[in-house]
């Protein structure tokens, strides 16, 4: 049972093809296929979120999916600057500063989608004076939204 | 902002997921913001705030 309908997946493909400019590298980390899990340490969403990634993957030539294990490539999670799972680490020579943690399903889910053409066009319509005033920026920033699925 | 900058790094967090993210930053209301541990609101806010708010966390 696929999470994105038919229709939605028509719409995708079409939109994609329109609007993707740049080949965009998904890097999903999540945890093994082991039964065993540390208590605490459940990923609740990690198989749908693989999923997901796995079918908006497959709707256009320009994304390109890479799924890696959080424990086994505990030192390439670091070097990306990931701390938990489910993490989808978005980059098309963008230096992988966008991520989602978490599935982003429901309202999120077109915000994904956005983001996933902006990274691809690397820029964003974002106001010029904004866009200066970022350009000017000279210290590093960490911005988390926190998001709900409704 | 993190396509247009390369100083600018973005995450978007399913709270429900990281609880104990959720408690560390007392995220009462989505979508809450946190900049460098030291600037936070929550709502949407206009474009023009939303950038004074990023650029008072790069001046802290």
């Amino acid at each position: 049972m696929p999470l994105i309908s038919a229709d939605d997946q028509t719409f995708l493909r079409d939109k994609f093809a329109k609007e993707l400019v740049n080949t965009v590298d998904i890097v999903l980390f999540t945890q093994g296929d082991s039964p065993l899990t540390v208590r605490g340490q459940e990923c609740a969403y990690c198989k749908e979120t693989r999923q997901l990634v796995e079918e908006v993957s497959a709707l256009s030539d320009k994304i390109n999916l890479a799924v890696r294990d959080f424990v086994a490539d505990a030192e390439k999670a670091k070097q990306m600057g990931v701390d938990k799972i489910p993490a989808i680490v978005l980059d098309s020579g963008t230096e992988e500063r966008v991520k989602y943690y978490g599935i982003p399903s429901g309202y999120e889910f077109s915000s994904f989608v956005e983001d996933i053409i902006d990274v691809s066009k690397r820029s964003t319509n974002l106001k010029d004076n904004t866009k200066q005033a970022l350009a000017q920026l000279t210290k590093d920033v960490h911005i988390q939204v926190f998001v709900t699925p409704t | 902002m993190a396509i247009e900058s390369a100083h600018v790094k973005a995450d978007v967090v399913e709270a429900s997921e990281f609880v104990p993210l959720v408690e560390k930053y007392r995220v009462h209301g989505v979508p809450k913001v946190v900049i460098n541990e030291t600037v936070e609101f929550e709502g949407a806010l206009p474009e023009d705030r939303y950038l004074a708010e990023v650029l008072k966390a790069a001046q802290s």
